[in-house]
């Protein structure tokens, strides 16, 4: 796929939609397209990491380590994204995700994450959307297992 | 060492010295007979006295003088000679001149050279004497002083001793016989001359010497400022990164220039007075002969003075102030030279020299230590009077494992170094069974004893010769020379003798197998390999072998099974799972995950010929460009790089990372290609200027198709890119040919490292651990064919650099390790020297230490004592005093190990 198919591509993806199309490109160029097969994995539990990824095709599996072994918490469709926390707080990764079926991500370097933001707070307002989404939804779960 | 340089020289070269003044004399009586011919000449040949009374005059007369009882004349006729006319008595006597002129450049030539000799092996045996007495050192004395002004004095500051030592005897006695006869000819010839002459040259030697003496004293302070410049560069490098960290830069060039004024202003002085003294001396010089003229002519025409004579006193004169010049040259080289020698040789005299006995090179194998180590109120005290060991005494068999544990500084760092000798105890005794650690040679220390401490030195050599070097006591077996080699190395021997050096050949193999339970150069390997598992190195050095290259020729067994590996490999890759991984390479193809340079190349650069900055300007590749066609289309992907470039990274600030990472133009660089661009805009790229197209035309070199993916290269232009591959390597001209080496499926390629040469292709971009996936496949192709083991042994071929910076800190310690396990010692002396590893790393180290050490001894100065369990003994060190010692179950009621285990 050459770059500027690749950017019609990012323009359908929503943290990317209000982001010029220059940009794009650059961000295109300076991150790599991943191709990861079923059952390997996108960023391990515990580790450090310097990359975010946005699911361009395939999905994935979200698992946390728990001591009767590793639970799945979330899927991930095209249009998701993952890993930015790791790269936001500087912590370790906080879950495992694992490719589902074969999954074609992009890899945003953590340096290319905090331009973007900064340039385009359309996007940061995107990841807040999707982060408090997913805090609600972990909140329900909470709930629902208190009551169980 | 002599004091006195002059003992020191005579001490040691006085049988040439004496050699030397023997010819010295001899060359003296030719000198005065060569002295006596131009008066000849003038008087007898020229004027034609002698022939008034006769017709004939006998030429090369010999009479020997003899008392008068033994002859009525007072002399015996040796020859009569051969009686000549006048014409053929000048033509004679002219080449009688000619040969004694020659006769006695020849002693000179001869003199000169031997003196020459002499000194140089004179210097010889200097430098090495210093030089091996920087191994005699005590270790504590290698705080105070500094490398370079030690490699200063060695190199520069005894040169100028070496010129010296060669004229130290020989110069005064050469020049002062030759100035003594040449003044005994001129008063010979007349009293009044004579006198003259010694008058000039009193004041000559006495005026110049004082002007001089400042000079001496200068030249010893510009010796001094030098050594310590050298001393301060030396330090800027070593400490580089505080003077970065600390923004000092600017304090120490304020320093260095400084120092710089201070040695121009010396030398400055210096040359001023130089100067001064040089025109005094000349001066003087020339007013002899003016006195000579006056004077000598005077006495010709006023008295019975002969012309030949004042001619005689003049060619006399004229050698006559050289040498006295000379001498008084030497006299102030003497000093100067006698001066450096002492201040040298005091630089090299420290106090607690090692005795020389102990480091006498051993004959054979030594015997195992056995016993006790036993310590008896051992004290070391350091310059400021601290104490970091405090009267220890201990006894524990030489077998045991001992784990000494306690705070930084309490004493467990300097007590491991005791026991490897590298401290002398003040006070105190240490002795190894029957023996007295302080009289044992090194060659049983070194031999027996391992020392590893935190801060391993690595020599830049390959990893291999790092770690036999703890086994490189003596040479085991002479190198094999054909008898030529043989005969030149006998005459090197003979040579390193006369001036005191060892004849030791480093070209011997030195390398102790026995030692380190091998049998020869033939499974020496395996044993460093087993270190290196114990010290968990084995996969790093796998890595530098992958990474390594070789030569084919040399090792033409590895090169064969590497490409047995290589079609494994692909056989592998045939998997559809795994096929993704790696692009082949492939004459026929192109391939997309290689620059557009190396498709066209289709090789391996072996110079700079075609590195990326230079392939594009290559005539070959222009030639085979045009040919194809292909250079206006490489120009046109040029500008569409460039406008993407340009669009992409227009905003970007110069310096920022994304340049150095993705970009095909360097930031400084991207303004002149916005410009360029702007011209072009509108207008045919054939109106560009040269230069321009250079530049654009460069660009595409170094576009990969997978990794950039600006869709530059579709199917069409893949085919003629191929094109220009086969054109490239069609009638590749000799020097091109050399500098490459094509991809071969079937043949090792040698300028390639062995890893490309398993892979043979590029890993795919883009794919998910690629790199990780693909090194797995490797090492699984390569222990199914049994060759790991030949990858690890060319890793071991890696070269460490200075100081073995090439190495991480973590492996620079591994290897020290592997050094002190592949000697086998009695006993494995260990200073935290896993310090820089991660917890579970130490552990696990040192406990494959441990088992591989099994029934020897073991001293581990521990920085963690909770690792002390797995020791037979314990001791606690704290303010150089043991605080407790025992079994490790037995110290669990110890507060002070107790509190050791709380704080980790």
């Amino acid at each position: 796929m050459s770059i500027n198919e690749e950017v019609e591509l990012l323009k359908t993806v929503p943290i990317f939609s209000k982001i010029e199309p220059a940009k794009l490109k650059l961000l295109a160029f300076t991150s790599d397209r991943m191709t990861f097969d079923a059952g390997q994995e996108l960023c391990h539990q515990g580790d450090m990491g310097d990359a975010m990824y946005v699911i361009l095709g395939g999905s994935a599996d979200i698992l946390i380590d728990s001591p009767t072994g590793p639970i799945k918490v979330a899927e991930l469709q095209r249009n998701g994204f993952v890993g930015e926390m790791a790269i936001l707080c500087d912590m370790p990764r906080t879950a495992t995700v694992k490719a589902h079926e074969r999954v074609t991500a992009l890899k945003i370097p953590k340096e290319m994450f905090f331009r973007l933001v900064a340039e385009f707070p359309q996007m940061a307002v995107e990841i807040m959307r999707e982060l408090a989404h997913r805090v609600e939804d972990m909140n329900g779960k909470l709930a629902a297992a208190r009551a169980a | 060492m002599d004091k006195n340089l002059f003992k020191y020289i005579w001490r040691h070269s006085r049988h040439e010295q004496l050699i030397i003044l023997l010819l010295v004399v001899v060359a003296q009586v030719f000198y005065f007979v060569s002295l006596n011919i131009p008066k000849v000449i003038v008087n007898d040949g020229i004027e034609g006295k002698a022939f008034k009374t006769a017709a004939e005059v006998s030429f090369l007369r010999m009479t020997l003088p003899v008392p008068s009882f033994l002859s009525d004349t007072g002399s015996i006729t040796l020859f009569d000679g051969l009686s000549l006319s006048q014409w053929p008595y000048l033509v004679a006597m002219s080449c009688l001149f000619l040969v004694m002129v020659t006769v006695n450049g020849m002693f000179k030539k001869s003199i000169n050279t031997q003196k020459g000799r002499m000194g140089e092996r004179m210097l010889r045996r200097l430098r090495y004497e210093l030089y091996d007495r920087i191994l005699l050192f005590p270790n504590a004395h290698f705080r105070k002083v500094k490398a370079a002004e030690l490699s200063g004095m060695i190199k520069d500051e005894v040169e100028p001793l070496g010129g010296f030592i060669g004229d130290a005897y020989v110069q005064p006695a050469f020049l002062g016989g030759q100035a003594i006869t040449a003044l005994l000819f001129i008063v010979l010839q007349s009293m009044w001359l004579g006198m003259i002459v010694i008058a000039v040259l009193a004041v000559q030697a006495f005026v110049i010497p004082r002007l001089r003496r400042r000079v001496i004293a200068l030249g010893r302070e510009r010796q001094l400022t030098a050594r310590q410049l050298a001393g301060r560069i030396a330090e800027t490098v070593d400490g580089v990164h505080e003077i970065h960290s600390n923004a000092t830069s600017n304090y120490e060039r304020a320093d260095i220039a400084n120092r710089l004024g201070t040695i121009f202003g010396i030398r400055f002085e210096l040359f001023q007075r130089k100067f001064t003294a040089k025109f005094l001396n000349n001066l003087l010089a020339q007013m002899t002969p003016f006195l000579i003229y006056l004077i000598g002519g005077y006495l010709v025409l006023f008295s019975d003075m002969q012309v030949g004579s004042v001619v005689g006193v003049l060619l006399a004169y004229k050698d006559l102030p050289g040498p006295v010049k000379e001498l008084i040259d030497w006299d102030q080289q003497r000093q100067d030279v006698q001066q450096k020698y002492e201040q040298v040789a005091e630089q090299f005299e420290p106090d607690g020299m090692l005795a020389r006995e102990l480091q006498v090179a051993p004959e054979g194998p030594v015997s195992p230590l056995s016993g006790d180590i036993v310590l008896t109120g051992v004290t070391v005290s350091d310059d400021g009077g601290s104490k970091p060991i405090d009267g220890v005494s201990l006894v524990t068999p030489i077998s045991r494992r001992l784990a000494l544990v306690g705070p930084q500084g309490g004493g467990k760092e300097a007590l491991t170094q005791v026991i490897a000798r590298l401290v002398w105890p003040s006070t105190g005794t240490v002795r190894i069974g029957d023996a007295d650690l302080s009289t044992l040679p090194e060659a049983v220390t070194g031999a027996r004893i391992s020392y590893v401490g935190q801060d391993v030195y690595l020599f830049p050599v390959s990893v291999r010769d790092n770690i036999l070097y703890g086994l490189k006591r003596r040479p085991v077996k002479p190198a094999a020379y054909d008898e030529a080699k043989r005969r030149a190395r006998e005459r090197f021997s003979v040579e390193a003798r006369r001036s005191g050096n060892p004849d030791l050949d480093p070209a011997d193999d030195w390398i102790d197998y026995e030692a380190a339970g091998a049998t020869g150069p033939g499974d020496i390997d395996r044993r460093i390999v087993e270190a290196l598992r114990v010290v968990e190195l084995e996969e790093d050095i796998y890595q530098f072998g992958l990474r390594g290259t070789v030569d084919a020729v040399a090792h033409p067994r590895v090169a064969e099974s590497i490409l047995m590996a290589r079609d494994e490999l692909h056989a592998r890759l045939a998997d559809p799972a795994l096929a993704a991984l790696v692009e082949p390479f492939d004459r026929a193809r192109y391939n997309r995950n290689m620059s557009v340079a190396e498709n066209l190349l289709f090789g391996t650069p072996i110079d700079r010929t075609f590195d990326p900055d230079n392939i594009a300007a290559n005539p070959h590749m222009r030639e085979a460009l045009s040919r194809v066609g292909l250079e206006t289309d490489l120009l046109q992907m040029g500008v569409a790089i460039a406008e993407t470039m340009v669009e992409l990274f227009a905003d970007l600030p110069a310096g920022h990372p994304f340049f150095e990472q993705f970009s095909f133009i360097a930031a400084e660089d991207l303004p002149e290609f916005r410009t360029l661009l702007s011209r072009l805009a509108g207008r045919s790229l054939a109106d560009l200027d040269p230069a321009s197209r250079a530049r654009l035309a460069a660009l595409p070199f170094r576009y990969i198709e997978a990794r950039h993916r600006l869709g530059l290269i579709d199917a069409a232009m893949e085919e003629r890119l191929l094109a220009a591959r086969r054109a490239f390597a069609e009638n590749l001209p000799p020097e091109a040919a050399t500098a490459i080496e094509f991809y071969d499926r079937n043949r090792y390629n040698t300028a390639a490292t062995l890893q490309d040469n398993i892979l043979f292709g590029r890993i795919v971009y883009g794919q998910a651990q690629g790199s990780e996936r693909v090194g797995a496949l490797i090492s699984e192709v390569l222990a199914g064919l049994d060759l790991r083991g030949a990858v690890v042994e060319i890793g071991l071929d890696h070269n460490v650099g200075v100081a073995g910076k090439r190495l991480s800190a973590v492996q620079r310690q591994k290897v020290g390790l592997a050094r002190g396990l592949v000697k086998r010692p009695d006993l494995l002396v260990l200073n935290e020297p896993t310090a820089v590893l991660d917890s579970a790393a130490q552990q696990r180290l040192l406990d494959k230490i441990l088992e591989v050490c099994k029934g020897r001894g073991v001293v581990w100065a521990l920085s963690r004592a909770s690792l002390a369990d797995r020791f037979d003994q314990v001791i606690v060190l704290q303010g150089g005093k043991v605080m407790a010692s025992g079994a490790p179950g037995d110290m669990t009621g110890d507060k002070n190990f107790a509190d050791l285990l709380a704080a980790g």
